[in-house]
């Protein structure tokens, strides 16, 4: 029997994914059980999945150890990596923004700190804008680079603004909006089209929009 | 001399046949240098996989590169002769630095380039090489043609501002509707152009599903040319049976910006990107100073490694364990690779081999 291999992320918005999955008709038993295992299928529906780190989904796919897999718009630009977009999940709802502290006014007379844990994004953003910036790249609490003078600006995912406004930041501008999309290998979408598509036509009745 | 065929790697194996399968028609080998004048691919960036580039400074001054690519010194040494056809292929290592990657690496590539006065005929020749290698290489192949010149015409004829026709084909290339969809509800693309351009993303069935529908969507006077030649390709593909394994998928949206007509790719089962890519490249051609028109296609061996990996179980049939009488032992190896078997012969069960048998011979000592 051929399988789809389909990569999870891990986290609350894996959970959800695989929620969706679900209902869409691809159950697994044995995701839920309580053990150690990597790898989880049902051989009745033919679908296996597995957990892995949602920044690595697009590369598993990309890669083919993966068929589809489900990973965050964000990723998808940051690493522009060579797959199919299929469908968005309307899942894990949020934007990639700019911010800054609230009194901060944007002084176009001299190059601009970003600090980021996505710099691609921003340096493609602030090219378009023809803006002189200096990228500062950051792995986490990239919240803290503005409020202590590492940077003017941040760029980061915000979902409700609660993060920031507690530190006295707020977003300034809008790049763009994110939310979790099934993504395809190139090769496996050919090899198995019949079964990607039919699960991306199950999953597009799950979607809410 | 004769070559055992079964010590024959698949990309080793493959490059003679393909060797032999384009010299077959009538294609000759173009043997070239490993450098080039590196002016030559700074000139032509946009045109390279990878931006990277080996440079170096000969004797005499000269900055030259390693090859990073082979059909721009192939178009670099042609000429342009009205009426007539140069047909070459090559075999050739490049070096570049693959996506996600930062450090360069030695890529070997088979392929054919058929620059000159090229018409029907050499299309669909080169399309049913391009087909018949990937058969070589594998009975699991998927072929898929796209048509460059008709999504552009398609395009064109909607109105669309240069950025939304650019955010469209990327769209278009991930096979993204919601994304197509919604740059044009964005930029006040009435919804009946969207539902055009979302004919590039649907998924066919059948080649002939994927014409109907583009017929569909071609209005009188758009794409007449590229829609016939189309319909002609694969008409000519189902005639000689290539058509099996072809499916029309309009994703290969030619991103590089020199695709001019077909453009296609070719897949094989169990490597997970296309081993395969070509096309028609005229607008290259213009680019450096050339009126004739050219297609070809490269065959990317490296990544049929995978293959190799995929179905090696044992490192050798046998593994031979020699006792004192070393003659003996070499006389039993000698019978055993007579047999079609491979044989390490060693003093001591070494770790990290994969065997399949063990043959013993300090017991009879």
């Amino acid at each position: 029997m051929e399988f789809i291999n389909v990569a999870l992320p891990k986290g609350r918005l894996g959970e959800k994914v695989l929620s969706m999955f679900e209902k869409a008709g691809y159950t697994c038993p044995s995701i839920h059980e309580e053990n150690r295992k990597l790898i989880f299928e049902n051989a009745e529906v033919g679908i296996r999945y597995f957990w892995v780190k949602p920044s690595d989904v697009a590369i598993y796919v990309e890669r083919g150890a993966a068929d589809i897999g489900v990973a965050g718009k964000d990723i998808l630009l940051e690493y522009e990596p060579d797959v199919y977009e299929l469908l968005d999940l309307c899942l894990g709802k949020c934007r990639m923004a700019v911010a800054a502290k609230k009194d901060f006014c944007d002084n176009t007379n001299s190059t601009l700190r970003v600090a980021t844990k996505f710099y691609r994004i921003a340096e493609r953003y602030y090219a378009e804008k023809c803006r002189d910036i200096d990228i500062i790249h950051l792995n986490g609490s990239i919240e803290l680079a503005p409020i202590l003078g590492l940077s003017d600006v941040i760029v980061d995912i915000v979902e409700t603004g609660k993060t920031l406004y507690e530190n006295n930041l707020e977003p300034k501008e809008t790049i763009v909006e994110i939310s979790a999309r099934l993504i395809a290998n190139r090769a496996s979408y050919q090899f198995k089209n019949a079964l990607i598509e039919k699960i991306k036509d199950a999953l597009s009745l799950q979607v809410k929009r | 001399m004769q070559i055992d065929n079964g010590i024959l790697k698949t990309d080793e194996r493959v490059a003679y046949t393909l060797r032999s399968l384009y010299s077959r028609f009538g294609y000759c080998q173009y043997k070239m240098s490993k450098f080039e004048e590196y002016a030559l691919y700074a000139r032509n960036k946009d045109f390279l996989i990878s931006d990277s580039i080996i440079s170096f400074t000969d004797t005499s001054g000269r900055l030259l590169a390693l090859k990073p690519d082979v059909t721009l010194s192939i178009i670099n040494n042609s000429k342009d002769e009205a009426g007539t056809v140069q047909k070459l292929y090559y075999d050739e290592n490049v070096y570049r630095i693959p996506k996600g990657s930062r450090s360069f690496k030695e890529i070997k590539q088979i392929g054919l380039e058929c620059i000159g006065d090229i018409g029907i005929f050499e299309v669909c020749e080169v399309l049913s090489l391009a087909i018949r290698s990937l058969s070589s290489i594998s009975e699991d192949y998927i072929f898929e043609i796209s048509h460059v010149g008709l999504m552009e015409s398609v395009l064109d004829s909607l109105s669309l501002g240069e950025d939304v026709k650019k955010q469209a084909l990327l769209c278009i290339n991930q096979k993204n509707s919601d994304g197509l969809y919604g740059i044009c509800a964005i930029n006040s693309v009435p919804k009946e152009v969207a539902d055009t351009l979302n004919v590039f993303i649907s998924n066919y069935n059948s080649v002939d599903e994927a014409l109907a529908a583009v017929s569909g969507i071609c209005t009188a006077g758009v794409a007449d040319a590229s829609l016939s030649e189309l319909t002609e390709i694969i008409s000519f593909l189902k005639q000689i049976g290539l058509c099996d394994n072809v499916k029309i998928d309009f994703s290969i949206t030619g991103e590089k910006n020199y695709y001019s007509g077909v453009a296609f790719k070719g897949y094989i089962k169990g490597i997970p990107t296309a081993v395969l890519s070509g096309g028609r490249y005229d607008k290259l051609m213009r680019k450096m100073g050339r009126a004739s028109g050219a297609i070809g296609f490269a065959v990317y061996l490296d990544l049929l490694e995978r293959l190799d990996m995929a179905g090696q179980e044992f490192d050798v049939d046998v593994l031979l364990i020699h006792g004192k009488d070393i003659a003996r032992a070499i006389a039993k190896a000698d019978e055993l690779s007579k047999d079609g078997k491979t044989v390490r012969v060693v003093g001591q069960i070494p770790c990290n081999l994969r065997y399949r048998e063990l043959i013993d011979l300090t017991g009879e000592d």
